[in-house]
């Protein structure tokens, strides 16, 4: 099941998502002392409410301005897993939703996938 | 663009001897913020036994004439606080005041959601009565208020007959966000192809034990029903 795409002018959760990420590296500026950020390494999950493409989109909206401007933006895309009882196996899926692909069963239990994360930083 | 460290800004003064580029680990997940806030927001809530019900829908589900409804049923029975959200206009909070009960509208702008901070704002100024409910109408939208707690005890999702039964798995983490599907403008089921067994059926695969109830907010139809799911809640959340 595909998701809808966002259109680029529609409002979008991802902008406050971003939001967030400046305020995080802000943050993390003073705890651990730098005035500059050359790469953000961000970690979305497939399961997670944030498309990539939006959080790009994002991305170079809010960051003009601050100690992130210009910065890149590198996603770390990890798998949806769930956890499949009828079988005892994970598999992997790409909505939360998702059926076992072997024997149907749904829903599965999710145990990866809905990361939303900042990993960590390249800075000076 | 800047050719020396392809920084998009205009040429600008570099000093790469005195660069040190470093990686630092964050690990932090960016939900955390708001998560905080919607924890306060609960913390709050539970102090003054108010149960809050975080109604989500798609734009003209009819959540603001059910609240109005629910709000006339109520009368008498338990205190009633409304947050009103909407990208523009306090049309929405002034439909509420008119029944008497106090609502604080809170407008987004571009924002396609509420928020546990700007909620906290408007609960200090709200301040909700003891023992009483609080109804938040989030921005009409499936999609993004799902990821965002706002310290509710459930979120419950409005669904009307004349939007498409396949709602829940075009959406489905509203729906399972969601410990609540109302079904809307029954009224009007005789004239639109809207399957009911279908929906409920859709809404249990994303969410096995969503609860349903069947209501038009207009005729009057389900809402007493739906009064007495708030009381149970409200009852058992007090006395948990």
């Amino acid at each position: 099941m595909a998701r809808e795409m966002l259109k680029s002018d529609s409002p979008m959760h991802e902008l406050s998502l971003c939001e967030s990420v400046v305020r995080i590296i802000a943050d993390e500026a003073e705890r651990q002392s730098f005035s500059r950020v050359l790469k953000v390494r961000l970690e979305i999950g497939a399961l997670s409410c944030a498309m990539p493409d939006a959080m790009r989109m994002a991305f170079t909206a809010v960051t003009p301005g601050t100690i992130a401007e210009g910065a890149e933006l590198e996603i770390l895309h990890t798998p949806g897993v769930a956890h499949c009882e009828q079988c005892g196996k994970d598999v992997e899926v790409s909505e939360r939703y998702d059926p076992c692909p072997d024997c149907g069963t749904a829903p599965l239990f999710v145990t990866n996938g809905d990361q939303l994360r900042i990993k960590d930083l390249e800075v000076e | 663009m800047c050719l020396t460290c392809g920084c998009g800004q205009p040429d600008h003064p570099h000093h790469h001897h005195e660069h040190d580029p470093r990686l630092v680990e964050v690990e932090r997940n960016l939900l955390d913020q708001n998560n905080r806030y919607a924890a306060a927001n609960r913390k709050l809530l539970a102090e003054r036994n108010t149960f809050a019900l975080n109604l989500v829908s798609s734009p003209g589900a009819g959540k603001t004439t059910l609240l109005v409804k629910t709000i006339e049923l109520s009368r008498g029975r338990f205190p009633v606080g409304v947050i009103e959200g909407d990208q523009q206009t306090s049309f929405d909070a002034a439909r509420i005041q008119e029944t008497g009960a106090p609502a604080i509208q809170l407008n987004t702008g571009k924002g396609c959601h509420l928020d546990a901070h700007m909620v906290g704002h408007a609960l200090s100024e709200l301040e909700p009565q003891p023992n009483g409910v609080l109804f938040i109408e989030n921005v009409g939208n499936l999609v993004c208020p799902a990821a965002f707690d706002l310290g509710e005890a459930h979120k419950v999702v409005v669904l009307s007959v004349t939007e498409g039964d396949d709602k829940p798995l075009k959406y489905p983490d509203m729906f399972h966000a969601s410990d609540l599907m109302l079904l809307n403008k029954i009224d009007l089921l005789p004239h639109v192809d809207f399957d009911v067994e279908r929906v409920v059926d859709f809404a249990r695969r994303i969410k096995p034990e969503i609860e349903v109830l069947q209501l038009s907010a207009r005729t009057g139809e389900g809402l007493d029903a739906w009064v007495e799911w708030i009381e149970a809640g409200r009852t058992h959340e007090v006395s948990a």
